[in-house]
């Protein structure tokens, strides 16, 4: 530690107390340019801890650099490569392992946080070639342990790296524990509050407003279910407009649709950030009618932030994020019947709905960024000591010392140079 | 003894098999010391500043002197046992009775509410709350650590052939490190 020697001792040790200016990197496993709950996780992160006076940089796989904030470095293009019985976007090689390699040895880290390491991706690169203290982030609960038996070994050689374990969900870290041993703190996903709670609402219909998003072809994002409660809907508030807010192909979901229904139907498309903020704000009911427990339920946090009631299937997920349903009502997950019956309960009583959504507010507090960022921060000092940096560390790695020293000699090169190929090419 | 060719084929390509699970193992044992290492540094760091904090809080002149006296006495403690200990469960023993001191000073939310009045202890407070809860996660991810580092250390090659060279047997750190109640609220 540096210090000068007029402070004395017990100043230096409050120097420390308050949390210093740190040096972070993020890596981020997926395309930055795909939306995505990871991408936008370490994008809003990124974020606040900049506007709180930190040093980021993000490491990501993008197919557009020019799209990457400032924040951002480029990572290399991800290939679509066949893995785990699909096939993946993802980036790897001598090549990126180089970049890593570099990012790393200039970014003079006091920490990196890696998201989703699993995966052959930048973050168990990035696992692989740092030395020191190293936090990773486990987003989804990875039912298929095939994901981890595959890739076994090199999935162990960098977790025993980690210092620091963090799942957003409790299923994510059932599944951590049950794979790899050991523990992880829980520590949720983040919501921007103020952007939801803050956003002007869009320009609405006479009638209540229902909106449902999401990607309006996955059958787990539950839209048929909504779409076969919504006659029922109709039949007794006929100027019910539903707002579907998400990307697809929307003449198939339409099919056989009765027109009078597709009447009553707003396909509004991928929108950004700001507009569904605006969507949310306007609603008087956010439906959540997902099949299949795998998402973290962020959205659902989004319409609470928005001030709207939320009406969501009965998933272990939700019904954790709606506090039991203490902060929104839920129905039986793929039951139409349920859950037209439950959107008129909603429909009917004004109260209801204002309470749900006050109890929302107040619950969402919780998830706010600027809580979670905290908490993240309070990881990152428990394992950190004040002064030591990650270095990059290629002992016992065959691969990564190739990349090391192709790395090495193409900081020597200028850009448009070719490779000599003095690595194994 | 007569082996054909193919026979030494196949006793090189066990050597060689086991020669790499020995230094591939012997890398993740490295690995898992240097983790451990800085782990153990991190929660160091963490329970010197936690100490420094509470003597600062002491010799404020904010708590009455009582009080003062107690947290002066646990945190001069904790100082001693980390001084002088060749033996670390000493300091881990001081380290607990610090623990439950500030405990039992800082036990209802509504007496450290009013402390905050004075402007000045406000960051004192804020500092040794988030430092006890970083205390807190600190040595849960340590013995994480050293967990897993004895689970490759109880393998019998690695015992056998003494992978683990002269690096000590891994200790998990017992001690109580339950943050205060009354400090208890959003992190810091």
């Amino acid at each position: 530690m540096s210090e000068s020697p007029a402070s004395g001792q017990r100043a230096s040790w409050l120097e420390v107390s308050s949390t210093p200016v740190m040096r972070i990197g993020l890596v981020c496993p997926y395309a930055w340019d795909v939306p995505g709950g990871v991408q936008a996780h370490i994008r809003d992160l990124a974020e606040i801890l900049i506007s709180w006076g930190h040093d980021v940089s993000v490491l990501t796989p993008v197919d557009d650099p020019d799209t990457l904030p400032d924040y951002a470095v480029d990572g290399g293009r991800p290939r679509a490569i066949a893995y785990n019985g699909s096939v993946a976007r993802l980036t790897l090689g001598v090549k990126a392992t180089g970049r890593v390699h570099r990012w790393i040895k200039e970014g003079d880290f006091d920490v990196i946080h890696v998201h989703e390491p699993v995966a052959p991706s930048l973050s168990l690169l990035a696992c692989w070639v740092a030395r020191g203290p190293i936090v990773a982030t486990w987003h989804s609960s990875m039912d298929r342990s095939r994901a981890l038996a595959a890739g076994y070994y090199l999935a162990q050689t960098a977790m025993e790296k980690v210092s620091a374990r963090i799942a957003v969900s409790e299923h994510a870290r059932r599944t951590l524990v049950d794979h790899l041993g050991g523990d992880a703190v829980l520590i949720p996903n983040g919501v921007r509050v103020a952007t939801f709670a803050d956003a002007a609402p869009a320009e609405r219909a006479s009638g209540p407003d229902l909106v449902f998003l999401g990607r309006i072809d996955e059958p787990r994002k539950g839209l048929p279910v909504l779409l076969t409660a919504l006659p029922r809907i109709l039949e007794r508030y006929p100027d019910v407009t539903l707002n579907v807010v998400g990307p697809g192909d929307e003449t198939e979901v339409l099919i056989g649709l009765d027109p009078d229904v597709q009447r009553r139907i707003r396909m509004l498309g991928r929108l950004d950030d700001g507009q569904k903020a605006s969507q949310l704000a306007a609603a008087d009911i956010y439906v959540a009618p997902n099949t299949m427990g795998e998402s973290f339920g962020i959205v659902l946090l989004e319409a609470m932030a928005a001030g709207t009631a939320v009406l969501a299937s009965d998933l272990m997920a939700f019904r954790r994020v709606l506090d039991q349903g203490s902060a929104g009502m839920t129905f039986a997950v793929d039951d139409p019947e349920d859950l037209a019956t439950k959107a008129l309960e909603l429909l009917d009583n004004r109260e209801l709905r204002d309470e749900l959504a006050a109890a929302g507010r107040r619950r969402v507090a919780g998830f706010d960024w600027e809580h979670i960022a905290q908490r993240i921060l309070a990881v990152y000092d428990s394992v950190r000591v004040p002064g030591e940096k990650v270095r990059v560390d290629l002992r016992g790695q065959l691969v990564g010392r190739l990349a090391g020293r192709s790395s090495a000699s193409s900081d020597r090169r200028g850009p448009t140079d070719r490779p000599r190929g003095g690595s194994g090419r | 003894m007569n082996l054909t060719w193919w026979q030494w084929a196949v006793i090189l390509a066990v050597l060689v098999l086991v020669g790499l699970y020995l230094s591939m193992t012997a890398g993740r044992l490295d690995r898992l010391h240097r983790r451990i290492e800085t782990s153990a540094a991190s929660l160091d760091v963490l329970l010197t500043r936690r100490t420094a904090l509470t003597l600062e809080i002491a010799g404020s002149g904010l708590l009455d002197p009582a009080t003062s006296a107690v947290l002066l006495d646990s945190a001069h403690a904790t100082l001693a046992a980390t001084q002088d200990g060749d033996d670390p469960s000493v300091r881990w023993l001081a380290e607990s009775v610090l623990t439950r001191t500030l405990s039992q000073v800082f036990d209802d939310p509504t007496d450290v509410a009013e402390l905050r009045d004075e402007p000045d202890v406000v960051p004192l407070l804020n500092s040794l709350a988030g430092t006890c809860q970083r205390v807190e996660l600190s040595r849960r991810f340590l013995n994480d650590g050293v967990r897993a580092c004895r689970q490759v250390r109880r393998q019998r090659l690695v015992r056998w052939l003494r992978l683990a060279g002269h690096t000590a047997w891994p200790q998990t750190v017992e001690m109580d490190d339950t943050p205060p109640v009354g400090l208890s609220g959003p992190p810091v």
